[in-house]
């Protein structure tokens, strides 16, 4: 290491002590770089997957009111996603690069979007339980070090509430229904719990990144602490709507089959994203030869007329 | 700490797509008396046709959510579908109020609101839309130029209904004319782009439009629409292509029949649902 | 498979009257038109009376961090790495 490198390590580590931003233009670690992009990535990744298993369902939304939430609610995830791009792209990954490589399979997204979606109160629970523990997980990463990725988490964790709040809505107002919306409901609850329980990412001990990555202060708690506050938040809203919570004893096996692409839509999900990518090639393409060819036009406001 | 600069932005759910969408009563606070010298019958039918064509259409673009040729393209289809949606609530339940016999009968103590009924309990001959709307998406040039006509069309028509007599009416078109300006700059501007983009963008372009412009005559002679599409077409240097209507006038075509299956396989499994 | 990826803009908003505009983050577009149609979908979610500014990334010229970093001399910096989501100083509300 030269005294120059010295100099910014020593810069760098006395920036993330004083618990201060990183900001694009600043020297960086290497390892720090590249911990970012991928956590960054999988986020943006997770949010663009998961548009799908609810997606699914907004053609099928049963009111013209549950019809527009819905469809509001997916909308935001395109825009998570694309917040979190932009992010990434700080660091110099450009979006493009980032979906060729969740395509490829080189990058990974929450492994909770592989599960299928079977019932509309899947939605409900979606919103309560998978978006509750996103909160969870999220709401540290305000003050995550990484400037940008900071910034946009701010955006989204305010969104985000209300993804919770209308799941736990619509899974109180089918508790109100009939029997079988309620069956529904709880069968709904039984299949995403342990599920959502696995979102904080394996026990302590088998996560190898932790440790480094609350050093540099890109994750602030770690998977235990933050699925141990989860649980006991969710228990008074699960009384509350009248369903019983299965059991918190996870399945590490089959959490990891599903982490390396087994859950039971991986094939499918990717395959849509990467249809939806292929389709609007000739769109994107002629957009940029169309800009290409006009002179740049001066647009409303003309100049910065501040 | 971090958030000031956010602040303005997220002022409530209301400043959100959702925050209107998430009203029980989609009329709440407006006067549904049915002014003398109007039709309670007709004024409903009226706002049925108007109801379906938005809820129709919405639905189709809806199909594009996580599909679209970018995440921006996403996000811009995702909010013209919500406003269509918003439109076909207030004026399905507008045709509701005005005429409650339109509405389809549903179980003894079923909790669903006139419009759900209505959009959700009524079968495809019984819907009033344009089969303009009820087509399969295609690809985006395709859905760019049916946003373009149908935007246009109904520009022109919520402007002349800023007078109507119904004070709901009046009022929904009001708010319908600043999001279908936006609808129409949108699917215009793409309209330009793909006539000058590639070839194959053109070619997409000019076969799009030929199936649009075949099924345009059910949304009515308008001048004024007439005179903004063709100035579109101008600016993009496309001719209006040449193609006869379809013989399906005031029927619909069978994509509807299987829109509508998928649309209302839940309400319909779950009459006395509350969703 | 062709790469045609649009450029990068930045994107301020101001969003009430008597406020500068703000850097509210960054997204894709072909070209000027078109990013000030996304922004006002993906930032303001068509919200009324608000103004917004795009400008493509690239245009704009950034001061280094810190002199003595060695990926940014002796350039002049004009040519930023990446310029998405500007740091507001925590002390001046809705620079």
């Amino acid at each position: 290491m030269t005294a120059v490198e010295a100099d910014l390590a020593a810069g760098f580590a006395a920036t993330i002590a004083a618990g201060d931003r990183i900001e694009p233009r600043d020297w960086m670690p290497e390892g720090y770089r590249r911990t970012v992009v991928r956590q960054v990535a999988q986020h943006a990744h997770s949010e663009i997957i998961g548009m799908q298993p609810e997606g699914a369902w907004i053609t099928r939304a049963p009111s013209l009111r549950r019809k527009a939430i819905l469809l509001a609610k997916v909308q935001d995830e395109a825009g998570h996603g694309l917040y979190l791009y932009s992010a990434c792209e700080t660091l110099g990954v450009s979006r493009q690069d980032l979906t060729e490589q969740l395509i490829s399979g080189a990058q990974k997204y929450s492994s909770i979007f592989n599960y299928p979606t079977l019932s509309y109160a899947d939605v409900g629970t979606i919103g309560w339980l998978v978006d509750g523990a996103a909160i969870c997980n999220q709401v540290p990463l305000c003050r995550t070090s990484y400037g940008p990725y900071g910034r946009a988490m701010i955006r989204i964790c305010k969104e985000e509430s209300f993804h919770q709040r209308q799941g736990f809505e619509l899974l109180a107002t089918m508790m109100r229904g009939t029997d079988e919306q309620r069956a529904m409901v709880q069968e709904s609850v039984d299949r995403f719990w342990r599920p959502a329980l696995m979102m904080f990412g394996p026990p302590d001990a088998d996560s190898p990144n932790t440790q480094q990555s609350m050093e540099w202060g890109i994750k602030r708690h770690t998977n235990d602490e933050l699925r141990a506050r989860f649980i006991e938040m969710t228990a008074p809203q699960a009384a509350a709507l009248g369903v019983t919570l299965p059991g918190n004893d996870l399945d590490w096996d089959e959490f990891w089959r599903v982490v390396k692409g087994g859950g039971p839509c991986a094939t499918e999900r990717i395959a849509h994203r990467k249809q939806a990518h292929d389709d609007g090639a000739w769109v994107r393409e002629a957009a940029t030869a169309f800009a290409a060819r006009e002179p740049r036009e001066p647009q409303e406001p003309r100049g910065a007329a501040r | 700490m971090d958030d000031n600069a956010y602040a303005g932005l997220l002022v409530d759910d209301a400043h959100w797509a959702f925050g209107e969408a998430a009203h029980d009563d989609p009329l709440a606070g407006m006067d549904l008396t049915v002014p003398d010298g109007i039709d309670p019958v007709e004024l409903a039918s009226y706002c049925l046709v108007l109801g379906d064509d938005a809820l129709v259409l919405g639905h189709r673009l809806s199909e594009w959510c996580s599909r679209a040729p970018d995440l921006e393209e996403d996000v811009a289809l995702a909010n013209i579908a919500l406003d269509l949606v918003g439109q076909a609530r207030l004026l399905l339940a507008r045709a509701a109020a005005a005429d409650p016999a339109l509405v389809p009968d549903l179980p003894e103590g079923s909790p669903v609101p006139a419009e759900d009924a209505l959009a959700f309990f009524r079968d495809a001959g019984d819907f009033r839309n344009a089969t303009l709307v009820e087509l399969p998406n295609g690809d985006f040039a395709e859905t760019v130029c049916r946003v373009l006509v149908f935007a246009t069309h109904r520009l022109a028509l919520f402007e002349r209904l800023s007078d109507h007599p119904d004070r709901a009416l009046r009022g929904i078109a009001a708010r319908g004319v600043k999001e279908l300006t936006y609808h129409r700059d949108f699917a215009g501007r793409w309209f330009v782009v793909l006539a000058g983009g590639t070839e194959e963008s053109r070619r997409r372009l000019e076969a799009g439009l030929a199936t649009v412009w075949a099924h345009r005559r059910e949304l009515g002679e308008d001048p004024q629409a007439e005179e903004v599409l063709g100035r579109v077409l101008d600016a993009a240097g496309v001719t209006a292509p040449d193609v006869r209507p379809p013989a399906i006038l005031g029927g619909h075509t069978p994509h509807l029949t299987d829109l509508l299956a998928e649309m209302q396989s839940v309400a319909r499994a779950h009459p006395r649902g509350r969703w | 498979m062709t790469r045609s990826e649009w450029p990068l803009y930045e994107v301020f908003v101001r969003s009430k009257r008597g406020l500068n505009h703000v850097h509210v983050g960054s997204l894709h577009a072909p070209d000027d038109a078109l990013a000030l149609r996304h922004a006002r979908d993906v930032y303001t979610r068509r919200s009324e009376g608000v103004s917004i500014w795009v400008v493509r990334s690239d245009a704009i010229t950034a001061s280094s961090p810190d002199e003595k970093d060695p990926l940014f001399a002796p350039s002049g910096d004009k040519v930023y790495r990446h310029p998405t989501f500007y740091d507001i100083p925590d002390d001046v509300p809705h620079m």
